[in-house]
């Protein structure tokens, strides 16, 4: 057994040689569908090389030895190490488009007061910048990129709104340029930390031959000077992210951006740690089952289905995520394009609707919340597989409980305010709010669903434990929860004066439940936070505690 | 608060000077388990204004001490055995005392500290709990030696441990020593497990449980020696424990002896007092001992029926009993009507129940569940690859055999389910019936008990009862 540790080990290491190797040297002699295989199947080989000799050297049973004294699951250097690597890659994949690393290419145009661009200093640059060179789909924008050969577009006497046909707020500044009577002075604006965008005003002697507009017969105006930012992402994307092509293009046709490599490595992590799971808890049909669950459904419907969708140029839709998690999926703009797309997209928001408001109430009145967070969810499927090494670092305090209830609560309420200022702002035609509500879900997307919710819900699992976003963010758990306490079949049930006090069971608890304070009492377990996950009941070494639905009246039993 | 109630209530016109005593002096305890604190807690709830100070020389908090085991493997840190947390002693005004008590003057009314000025008290309460057993071995005290029982006991075995030792010996086949095994199991340390009897834990389980647990020691790589005692220790020359000699003159090379050969009622802090003791400290039915306003509960008691409780349920179910019998005394000595609303109750055990884990497989028992039954009295389902097995124990009157207890390993049995059942007295063929009822095995479990009842129902040539 010993020896399947080192070997595991060794082929882990392999893998993580290979991909620092790709990304610093992005040539080798093997195809990238070859290098992708050949990585992913050393890291998971070793991976499970490493649990099956960690977890079959013993009979089955609970094993959770050492766990507080190992540095990288007690809190110790080697944990802080991996989270801080963990945040940071969370930050590059999320917000790695506001970290600029450099230029990628300045242009200067000339346009004349109606938009028409007369002159342009350096098209090959304008290429470059109008065409990321790492997200452009359809082309081989790496080589592109790296040989510099570029196929020079004539943009004289196009529009200069044609430019960024992509960029709406790019496309509105230039509209406004093109509205106006007389520009003047100079304007400086940046849109999403890739461009900034300079625009002089150019009098007549100012550039010399000054170019004339042929409809009005009037001299160019406007110097239009763009430079690109060259950002962490767009470098991630060419060294990183792009050593998924050969998946991307099976599954969902396109190159490999941020969003398919971080779902690729996701599911990646949920199916590799899932077998850990297995292994850990084969004495333990619950969570043999509930885990294959997690595996299931992030598998299928949060990795493979939704790129197929985009294969077959159909919306890339998530039928296990739903308002108010996905909260897209109740916004009007999200409705109105699919309405105007026509096709399936209606149907399937229709379905997210219908789970919001009639399947969620339903299915958590006879399961409770467990049926969604800790058997089909993505986020506690992380948690509960790659997280498991982690989950006894959530705190239990009486302090965090408190502070827990403001802030999931106070979240529900920011995204419902968001998403009703929103619809009676596109009902009314921008009459109530105006730019206020695109704004505000704006700040929602940004610190709620990127950084809460992903850069410190998973890049802080070796600090704080496995659940931070489920307990104190998440604005569904936060309905869930309401819906289990009040109106649900689902209880913990303990068994007579049984307990012992060891604290196995609160230790244990990812979502930081003092569930021994219940137990010692003989009184059942009904928290709105407790997302039906079965540790305590598998950890408990006197068999005190049993997850079950029954009837609802005095299921309070003290 | 109190003198207002009382003036409300017309019945005393001052606070009279017990109440003042039970203010300042108040409640003295003498030990942080789960006897002492279920003991404070219970009387806190009960009486909001006495004093409650609570001694304890081995932690500043009360800790669980259970789960020792499970620092020592690093399933938990001390903190998390900890039931409380610090805020919940001051939120309820317990008072704790981090020192050594030398003795109890009962004369005077005090106790005696280490390091402290001593503890002038109304009520004291002993809930000293236990200490292990030590049988006069020679080498018994040699370093390298030691039971498991305290925190202490605990640093001490992470000492004598930390350097990478190759065997150790244990002797005494009960919890505490094949807890100790799977403690050492964890640190790839080899353990011979020295038992007296001639199964393990053979005072207690019958053969079919005794031999499951033997597999289990043994798939752990465990060397079980049946029908073998200790009879010496040896020293090497830096006078540390090097090697065992068995009563069988075989000879076992080791580093570190584990003492788990029972453990005794903890009566230091009473030496020199004129309290009653005998094997423990001799208490009546509500647990007061023979002294006026001293109560004992616990490991360290010895009840009217000559028997030790040494269980973590007992302590518990003690101290709920002796904080209530407190409390009511306290009432009446301040004449308080208060006491009027506190019944006035015996300790009464009910129906017996234990549990335990030997590694992998829980063991759970109700009732009475003697080590020696006869085949008529009892009937075994066992099902050694899953680890599992059920037992029930009837009393035969006639043709009316009523169940008196449950053994059960591997599985799970209702506790209130399995109780009323014996208190009701219902037949064995009834429990044997209704045995899915008592099921409390996890979700999606296959059901452990039907091999039972097929076997039970052919056995008595009957069938299902519903």
């Amino acid at each position: 057994m010993k020896n399947l540790k080192i070997i595991g080990a060794a082929l882990i290491a392999v893998g993580f040689i290979s991909v620092t190797a790709h990304i610093f040297y992005p040539i080798s002699f093997l195809s990238t569908a070859a290098e992708l295989s050949l990585i992913l199947s050393s890291l998971a080989l070793g991976g499970l090389l490493i649990f099956i000799s960690r977890f079959l050297s013993r009979p089955a049973g609970i094993d959770n030895d050492n766990i507080y004294r190992k540095s990288l699951t007690g809190q110790g250097a080697v944990g802080i190490a991996v989270g801080i690597a963990l945040t940071s890659f969370y930050l590059v994949i999320y917000l790695g488009d506001r970290f600029p690393i450099g230029q990628a290419g300045q242009a200067e145009l000339l346009i004349a007061e109606s938009g028409t661009i007369l002159q342009v200093k350096n098209p090959q640059a304008v290429d470059l910048i109008q065409n990321c060179p790492a997200c452009q789909t359809g082309s081989d924008a790496a080589g592109m990129a790296e040989s510099g050969a570029t196929e020079a577009v004539d943009w004289q006497q196009r529009e200069i709104g044609e430019l960024f046909p992509h960029q709406n707020a790019l496309q509105k500044k230039f509209a406004e340029i093109q509205a106006r009577e007389s520009s003047e002075g100079q304007l400086s604006f940046s849109d999403d930390y890739n461009f900034v965008i300079t625009l002089q005003q150019v009098g007549p002697a100012a550039v010399t031959p000054t170019p004339v507009d042929p409809a009005s017969g009037k001299p160019a105006a406007v110097m239009v000077e763009i430079r690109r930012t060259d950002s962490l992402h767009h470098w991630a994307t060419r060294h990183i992210y792009r050593m998924a092509d050969p998946l991307a293009k099976v599954l969902q046709g396109e190159p490999a951006n941020n969003w398919f490599f971080y779902s690729m490595l996701y599911t990646f992590a949920i199916l590799l740690f899932g077998f850990r799971m297995f292994l850990k808890y084969r004495h333990n049909r619950y969570q043999l089952l509930r885990t294959a669950s997690i595996m299931f459904f992030q598998l299928g419907f949060a990795f493979l289905l939704p790129n197929i969708l985009k294969l077959f140029r159909q919306p890339e839709f998530y039928f296990s995520y739903f308002w108010p998690l996905k909260y897209e999926y109740l916004y009007p703009s999200t409705w109105f394009q699919a309405l105007q797309n026509g096709g399936v997209g209606a149907y399937f928001l229709a379905w997210g609707a219908l789970m919001t408001v009639v399947g969620t109430p339903t299915l958590t009145y006879f399961f409770g919340k467990r049926w969604y967070c800790s058997w089909v969810c993505g986020c506690g499927g992380l948690a509960e597989t790659m997280g498991d090494p982690f989950r006894q670092l959530s705190s239990k305090s009486l302090r965090s409980w408190k502070i827990e209830r403001y802030t999931i609560h106070s979240v529900l309420l920011f995204i419902s305010l968001t998403t009703l200022a929103l619809w009676l702002n596109s009902l009314t035609s921008g009459a109530i709010f105006g730019s206020y509500s695109q704004k505000l879900s704006e700040v929602y997307g940004l610190y709620i669903g990127a950084i809460f919710s992903g850069v410190i819900g998973v890049g802080f699992y070796p600090f704080l434990g496995t659940r931070l976003w489920c307990r104190f963010g998440c604005p569904l758990a936060a309905i869930l929860g309401a819906l289990q306490k009040w109106f649900s079949r689902f209880r913990i049930t303990t068994n007579g004066g049984q307990c012992i006090s060891c604290g196995n069971c609160s230790t244990y608890c990812e979502m930081g439940i003092d569930v021994r304070w219940y137990a010692q009492r003989e009184q059942n377990i009904i928290r709105s936070s407790c997302v039906g996950c079965g540790v305590c009941a598998a950890v408990c070494p006197r068999g005190v505690l049993k997850l079950e639905n029954g009837a609802l009246e005095g299921r309070y039993n003290r | 608060m109190t003198r207002q109630l009382l003036l409300r209530k017309g019945k005393v016109a001052t606070i009279s000077q017990n109440s003042q005593e039970m203010r300042e002096r108040g409640l003295v305890i003498i030990g942080n388990g789960i006897t002492g604190i279920t003991a404070a807690r219970t009387a806190r709830k009960l009486h909001p204004d006495i004093r409650i100070r609570i001694v304890s020389a081995e932690s500043n908090y009360f800790f669980s001490r259970t789960a020792l085991m499970y620092i020592y493997m690093g399933h938990m840190r001390l903190k998390e055995t900890q039931p409380y947390e610090p805020q919940f002693y001051s939120k309820n005004r317990l008072e704790l005392v981090r020192d050594h008590v030398l003795r109890i003057n009962t004369k005077t009314k005090q106790v005696d500290l280490k390091n402290g000025s001593p503890l002038l008290y109304s009520i004291l309460l002993i809930a000293t709990g236990s200490t292990y057993n030590k049988f006069g071995w020679p080498g018994q005290d040699l370093p390298g030696v030691q039971g498991l029982y305290s925190l202490q006991d605990l640093d001490t075995l992470e000492q004598n441990t930390r350097n990478g030792i190759r065997r150790a010996v244990i002797t005494g086949g009960g919890l505490i020593g094949i807890e100790l095994a799977e403690m050492l199991h964890t640190r790839q340390i080899a353990v011979t497990f020295l038992v007296r009897e001639g199964r393990y834990w053979g005072n207690i389980l019958p053969p079919e449980e005794a031999k499951l647990i033997e597999q289990e020691i043994a798939d752990h790589h465990i060397t079980l020696k049946l029908n073998t005692q200790l009879k010496e220790i040896l020293p090497d020359k830096n006078n540390r424990a090097q090697r065992v000699i068995t009563d069988h003159g075989e000879q076992i090379d080791c580093q570190l002896v584990g003492l788990t050969a029972g453990v005794r009622p903890n009566l230091t802090a009473l030496q020199g007092s004129d309290i009653q003791t005998e094997r423990g400290v001799l208490v009546d039915q509500r647990l007061r001992t023979n002294q006026p306003d001293i109560f004992s509960a616990g490991d360290c008691v010895q009840l009217p029926s000559g028997r030790v409780e040494q269980l973590w349920y007992t302590g518990r179910m003690q101290g709920e009993v002796v904080g209530r019998q407190i409390a009511l005394s306290a009432y009446k000595k301040e004449e308080d009507r208060r006491l009027e609303s506190i019944p006035d109750q015996p300790y009464d055990r009910g129906v017996w129940f234990n549990s335990a884990k030997f590694f992998t497989i829980e063991y759970q028992t109700y009732g009475q569940v003697a080590a020696n039954l006869e085949a008529k009295n009892t009937h075994v389902e066992v099902d050694r690859r899953k680890k599992q097995l059920i037992r029930l124990v009837w009393e035969q009157n006639g043709t009316d055999d009523r169940i008196i207890g449950f053994n059960c390993l591997g599985l799970r049995l209702r506790h209130d389910l399995c109780a009323e059942w014996i208190r009701s007295q219902k037949s064995a063929h009834f429990v044997a019936s209704h045995l899915s009822e008592a099921c409390f095995d996890p979700e999606f479990y296959r059901p452990a008990y039907k091999n039972f009842q097929t076997s039970f129902f052919n056995r008595f040539n009957s069938r299902r009862l519903f």
